[in-house]
């Protein structure tokens, strides 16, 4: 199993989040992160797609993907050519003794702290996924409450696969 | 003007000659509106027979088939008849009724949230919100079921959009640019010159057509080419009718129900030209056999078919009429195969003289012998319209398709679709001979339709093979369970006489006592609605 990174210039249609995903369910392909936004232009979304599987079940992902009416382009963002980001929000238990210890990892890690109550803090770090799951690995010391992750969003560097958007 | 009206007049411009369908107080408003023009409803018995009526209708006249029904139960009963012509992308617009917008998502009487129901199962589908998008729509949705691959598109309307007032003059869209959808339809041209040079470098090519070639409309092209080059030709059961069944370079149907000699040369081939097909598990149930040691070409329109289900050499994605009209222009000197001919030739004549002969005194008649007289006794461009079980297997081994058609429900293997399907194709063609060939359980699936043919003076010939059973699967566990049978025996099933009089239709019977060749000479004489009952030994195989 291997992991891709699919970035998808779609119809901003009402149901098209769910044409998508649905053709995943349906056809048993896993799916590890979607999001999904407008772009400048509203009549379109930009969706990221993180996906796992061999090279038959990529190859497929990317044609049944490319299939929907409602799909103008979907392209392998490839790691080295391009930015992935993920944010994630992290409430951690933290009484007055481990509030120091804890704002020390998450200075490290540059996340910023969103919340504090009387025994928790909610942490928001941004980052790839990678540098996510180190911060996570940190804080299993600690009690955590609560996690969200966005899932990642991602474009390709420089101008050389931009679509312009003006047809 | 009403959005019912702008409904029709969509129709009406995309020349729709029959809409199947059933009523329904949330379709009301188009059926209404549909007596204000010259296109001609057909009201069927059941929704499900909308779908495979219009897949009959299209399947015959190249154009897009047209259903409506009403919302709720009424687009529920249609998607098993979606769900049969996107298995076999046949090009279908399926109108559905829906309940007022303001009340969507309530549960209210009669309401089902069907484009969510049938997503799996369409092209694309629409649930319109402002009766100001009803041109726009029909049209992307013509153009999306009968271009690239095609496959049926669904169109849902509030009964409110169909009763609100039209905005400003009606124009339909002369043409269509979507910014999501094109489909390929040229071939790449380095792609075709490849592809001729292995042609030309082939010692053993072979060409297998499935059901893509029927949908381009590519039959003459493909048979143009094959000839030019002496090139064998296979068929899946999609691709039968391609070519004529006795023309020298046909070797019939591959797959686990088909011919072994059809498989043999498929598989020892150093070219094979896949065309049209999907390589599906039952045409192709080892995929590595057809790549090994050959040069393996897949041509298809769908791109996300090349690669699904086998690894081609050479991956050309285009429309196969186009693709062959190119290869042709391409191709500047005939090829020789007649060694390779002979060969397989040769694996024909072993198997064919292997294949058990049939009892001669039985009280049953013989069906693989039957369905070869009835070919024999159809005219030389008649439909044949196969179920789905036994029946199937029997006609696609010993049909002999002559310059007609054979049409089936492949992909799903849907029971009950010969009878509406031949309903559909006998109105697409109404000058020539169709006839449904169709078991006891499918024939009890659909013979409500007995009354829409009688209603509408549509002549069909119906073949019911009796056995008393469901015989495909009594088959299955005739092997699979040692004769232990469940579920598969017809007690009760009605006396076809009495049914054919019933409707108004002439009726025959033939056992293995009757003089097949004069019984179905009388039976196929005229055209009007008839039976034939054929008993058929509940033991009988099709293997």
């Amino acid at each position: 199993m291997q992991k891709k990174v699919f970035q998808l210039l779609v119809d901003n249609n009402p149901g098209v989040l769910s044409r998508i995903s649905g053709l995943f369910s349906r056809r048993g392909y896993n799916i590890e992160s979607i999001t999904a936004g407008v772009t400048a232009d509203s009549r379109y979304t930009r969706i990221t797609i993180v996906a796992a599987g061999d090279d038959v079940i990529l190859d497929q992902i990317e044609k049944q993907v490319a299939k929907l009416v409602d799909v103008r382009d979907i392209h392998e963002l490839i790691p080295a050519d391009s930015v992935y980001r993920e944010l994630a929000m992290v409430k951690v238990r933290a009484h007055a003794d481990q509030r120091q210890s804890i704002l020390a990892t998450a200075n490290v890690f540059r996340g910023n702290i969103v919340d504090v109550s009387i025994d928790s803090l909610i942490i928001e770090i941004t980052g790839s996924q990678s540098k996510i799951d180190a911060f996570l690995k940190l804080l299993e010391g600690y009690e955590i409450l609560e996690l969200a992750r966005t899932g990642i969003a991602g474009l390709g560097r420089g101008t050389d696969n931009v679509i312009y958007l003006d047809d | 003007m009403i959005g019912a009206e702008a409904i029709v007049k969509c129709l009406e411009k995309e020349k729709t000659e029959y809409v199947f369908g059933y009523s329904g107080v949330a379709i009301d408003p188009f059926w209404n509106k549909i007596l204000d023009t010259n296109i001609k409803s057909v009201l069927i018995r059941t929704e499900q027979n909308a779908a495979h009526c219009a897949s009959g209708y299209a399947r015959i006249s190249g154009k897009t088939g047209v259903c409506a029904v009403t919302s709720g139960p009424g687009a529920t009963n249609l998607i098993t008849g979606i769900a049969t012509a996107y298995a076999d992308s046949i090009p279908l617009v399926a109108i559905t009724g829906q309940v007022n917008s303001d009340m969507i998502g309530s549960d209210v009487f009669q309401e089902a949230d069907i484009t969510g129901a049938v997503e799996s199962f369409v092209k694309y589908s629409y649930l319109v919100r402002d009766v100001a998008d009803i041109p726009r729509i029909f049209k992307e949705a013509f153009y999306i079921a009968s271009t690239g691959r095609k496959g049926p598109v669904l169109i849902d309307i509030p009964f409110d959009i169909q009763n609100a007032e039209f905005p400003g003059k009606f124009v339909y869209p002369d043409t269509i640019s979507m910014r999501t959808y094109k489909p390929t339809v040229k071939g790449n041209m380095v792609q075709i010159k490849k592809v001729i040079k292995e042609v030309e470098k082939a010692k053993k090519p072979i060409i297998c057509v499935g059901g893509g070639v029927h949908l381009s409309n590519a039959t003459k092209e493909l048979r143009e080419f094959a000839e030019l080059n002496n090139v064998p030709v296979v068929s899946t059961m999609m691709g039968i009718g391609v070519m004529p069944t006795e023309h020298p370079l046909y070797f019939g149907m591959v797959g686990n129900n088909g011919q072994s000699y059809a498989n043999k040369a498929m598989n020892e081939s150093d070219l094979l030209l896949m065309v049209g097909a999907r390589v599906a598990d039952r045409a192709v149930n080892r995929p590595d056999l057809i790549t090994e040691n050959k040069v393996m070409v897949h041509i298809d329109v769908d791109p996300a078919e090349i690669g699904k289900n086998v690894g081609p050499t050479i991956p050309l994605v285009g429309d196969i009429k186009h693709i062959f009209q190119d290869f042709l222009a391409q191709d500047d000197h005939a090829d020789d195969h007649s060694d390779w001919i002979a060969t397989i030739n040769e694996y024909k004549k072993t198997a064919l003289s292997k294949a058990k002969k049939a009892a001669k005194k039985s009280k049953y008649v013989e069906p693989k012998e039957f369905i070869t007289k009835l070919s024999n006794a159809m005219k030389n461009d008649a439909v044949y319209v196969a179920d789905v079980g036994q029946n199937q297997m029997w006609s696609c081994a010993h049909h002999i398709v002559k310059n007609g058609r054979f049409i089936t429900s492949g992909g799903m293997g849907t029971m009950g679709y010969s009878i509406p399907a031949a309903l559909g194709a006998k109105l697409a063609s109404p000058k020539k001979q169709v006839v449904a060939v169709t078991g006891d359980g499918a024939f009890q699936m659909s013979m409500m339709e007995l009354a829409t043919m009688r209603q509408y003076g549509v002549a069909v010939k119906i073949v019911v093979m009796k056995n008393g059973y469901l015989g495909m699967v009594r088959e299955h566990q005739h092997f699979a369970y040692n004769d232990n049978y469940s579920m598969v025996e017809l007690k009760g099933d009605p006396d076809l006489s009495l049914i054919a009089a019933a409707y108004g239709m002439g009726y025959a019977k033939v056992d293995g006592s009757s003089d097949l060749e004069k019984e179905l000479k009388s039976f196929l004489s005229d055209d009007t609605s008839a039976l034939m009952e054929v008993i058929v030994d509940p033991k009988a195989l099709t293997k």
